[in-house]
């Protein structure tokens, strides 16, 4: 075994050693997945809502038993009045309420009047939007289906890639770019700044270890940890959610390994500029995590954001990272298409590696 | 690493030896000598110069003036095989605390490119000495400070180093453990290891073959302990020490 492959076998050996990291490093992606897979859900499910009869025709409960059958929403309890809605809308027994005029449905054919009224508790303005939309899209479906005529132009939405909108779909490629970051910049940098701090780091320096080999050696440890969580995201997502994995896994390989390295080469230049593994803590989650989670699109699209954030988004790494891996899973995407973000990943990794590398010199004043 | 080449009388030779750090001159051309198999005391306040001097042998600074052969190689053209010809151990830093014993000794035998028979060997012989077998497996972070610093002491010499650099390597460590070091210094400059170590325990200077004091980048006297007693009309060393670092005009 040389120089390196002690160094190597260290790296692993304090891996292994610290339990408490160990299981936070395999059990959060897991945990995430699974917060982000059931938890956290822009798709509707189950959403109490009240329909309210104020004339009790028959075409109002076939309305209502249209809207339940989605399975979307849920029948909660009985309501008669406006004002007993009112009530469940503020004790939370509902999320949201169709009011039906009382001369429904013989007003039908008036152009102008008012016949359904939509209420939506507000304090929750996504799910509220949500909500709202695919009730008087389902309204206004089920009128059509009902041979009601309208003076209106019909659209037909179809959602490609992802028709039933699961939000798991999408955030499965952003938890990959947020974990990687996280296990190679975060604990790369603690791991050096850990050693400069305790002066271990001294010792490596004056064996005849080279600089290069002590980076290669810390990367290396980080880059086996980081593989083994992209993998173990990717099964859990493709297996339990049933992300669908469309595209091809070598050139996925590629991408998420470009994507590992650029992550390391930014974890050991954030470690040369701080002698602390809390410098090299905060400087991670502020400079590293925060943009990957607010600016990559992993959960605020890119398109909606104002001009100046929409030219900072192409600053991480991590929106490439994540523009690429949605396309190659969700729409199965190959070379022709996500050669961009490719090249831009690739030359970003060159570019930190070259200033990691020239850093970590300066630093130690070779 | 064992070959200085013959005509290197030195262990260690720096001529005119300087640092700057933009104006401050931390090191100001300093020239010494250490012998082969000497126990070298380096000494100064803090804030003399000492730390940034060693810096300079050990490979870890640029010299920004003058020059230095440790072990008959150029500390600028041979870093790395001045890197592999010396050991080195520190107060401040020695192990690594969640590795076993054993699991150190296999790190840096292994970093100096031994042999893993080589450092199986050379790891149970250290490890009997210290009358420490029954620990091998300990985690570091579990024994005493005495018995860490003299495991690192046994880490820097396990690839037969011919000069050793110590570093304050007594700080913390009580009297007892503390004499039981320098038998250990006495054992490995008996066996031709050069020692060149600093310290701040002037009863550890007199033990020196010979000593030099720093004082404000520059080496103010150099000689056996004897010598430089007799030279400042001091007691002991420790008197010597506190003039050179506390001048009289002060």
């Amino acid at each position: 075994m040389g120089s390196l492959g002690s160094f190597i076998m260290k790296e692993v050996r304090h891996i292994l050693r610290d339990k408490r990291t160990l299981l936070i490093l395999f059990g959060m992606p897991i945990a995430q997945l699974v917060l982000f897979g059931y938890a956290i859900r822009n798709e509707l499910n189950d959403v109490p809502i009240a329909v309210v009869y104020l004339s009790g025709s028959e075409e109002v409960s076939k309305l209502s038993n249209h809207l339940t059958a989605s399975g979307y929403f849920t029948l909660a309890g009985v309501y008669r009045t406006e004002a007993e809605v009112w009530d469940g809308l503020e004790s939370g027994e509902i999320k949201a309420a169709v009011l039906v005029e009382p001369d429904y449905p013989s007003n039908l054919n008036e152009p102008g009047s008012a016949r359904f009224q939509i209420i939506t508790d507000g304090s929750d303005p996504n799910m509220a939007q949500t909500v709202s939309s695919q009730l008087s899209a389902m309204i206004r479906a089920w009128h059509q289906s009902s041979g009601a005529s309208f003076p209106t132009l019909q659209t037909e939405v179809r959602l490609l890639y992802n028709p039933e909108m699961k939000s798991v779909y999408l955030f499965v490629p952003g938890l990959m770019a947020f974990i990687l970051m996280l296990v190679s910049a975060l604990m790369t940098s603690i791991s050096v700044a850990r050693e400069k701090e305790m002066g271990t780091m001294e010792l490596l320096l004056v064996s005849p270890l080279k600089p290069i080999e002590i980076i290669i050696g810390k990367v290396a440890a980080y880059i086996m940890l980081a593989g083994v969580n992209a993998l173990t995201v990717t099964l859990i997502a493709v297996y339990v959610f049933g992300v669908p994995f469309r595209g091809s896994f070598v050139l996925f390989s590629l991408l998420t390994i470009v994507y590992i390295v650029t992550s390391l080469a930014l974890g050991v230049l954030i470690s040369t500029k701080s002698n602390t593994q809390q410098t090299a803590m905060m400087i991670s989650l502020g400079a590293l995590l925060l943009p990957v989670i607010l600016l990559s699109g992993f959960i605020f699209p890119i398109k909606s954001m104002p001009d100046i954030l929409q030219m900072l988004a192409q600053v991480p790494p991590a929106k490439w990272y994540l523009e690429a891996a949605r396309s190659i899973m969700l729409k199965g995407a190959g070379l022709n298409v996500v050669w961009v973000p490719l090249v831009v990943l690739t030359g970003m990794m060159f570019a930190f590696i070259v200033l990691a590398w020239k850093n970590l010199k300066e630093h130690l004043d070779l | 690493m064992t070959s200085n080449s013959a005509q290197d009388l030195y262990a260690i030779q720096a001529v005119d030896l300087t640092r700057k750090f933009g104006h401050f001159v931390a090191v100001d051309h300093i020239n010494f000598h250490v012998e082969k198999g000497e126990v070298f005391g380096f000494l100064g306040a803090n804030g003399a110069g000492k730390t940034t001097a060693i810096r300079m042998l050990i490979g870890l600074l640029r010299a920004s003036e003058g020059t230095a052969k440790v072990a008959g190689f150029d500390i600028h053209t041979e870093t790395e095989r001045v890197k592999s010809s010396i050991g080195y151990m520190s107060q401040r830093f020695s192990l690594y605390e969640d590795l076993t014993v054993l699991e150190n000794f296999e790190l840096y035998g292994g970093i100096y490119g031994l042999s893993r028979s080589d450092v199986r060997e050379k790891s149970s012989s250290a490890l009997a000495r210290l009358g420490l077998e029954s620990h091998k497996k300990s985690i570091l972070s579990s024994l005493p400070l005495g018995w860490k610093q003299k495991l690192a002491f046994m880490v820097a010499q396990l690839h037969n180093p011919p000069i050793v650099f110590l570093d304050e390597p007594t700080g913390g460590v009580d009297p007892i453990t503390r004499r039981q070091f320098w038998e250990m210094i006495y054992e490995a400059a008996a066996g031709g290891t050069t020692i060149f170590v600093t310290t701040h325990y002037m009863d550890e200077a007199e033990y020196c073959d010979r000593v030099s004091i720093m004082n404000a980048g520059r080496i103010e006297v150099m000689g056996t302990p004897g010598e430089i007693k007799e030279m400042l009309g001091a007691k002991s060393i420790d008197e010597a020490f506190v003039r050179i670092a506390r001048p009289v005009e002060d």
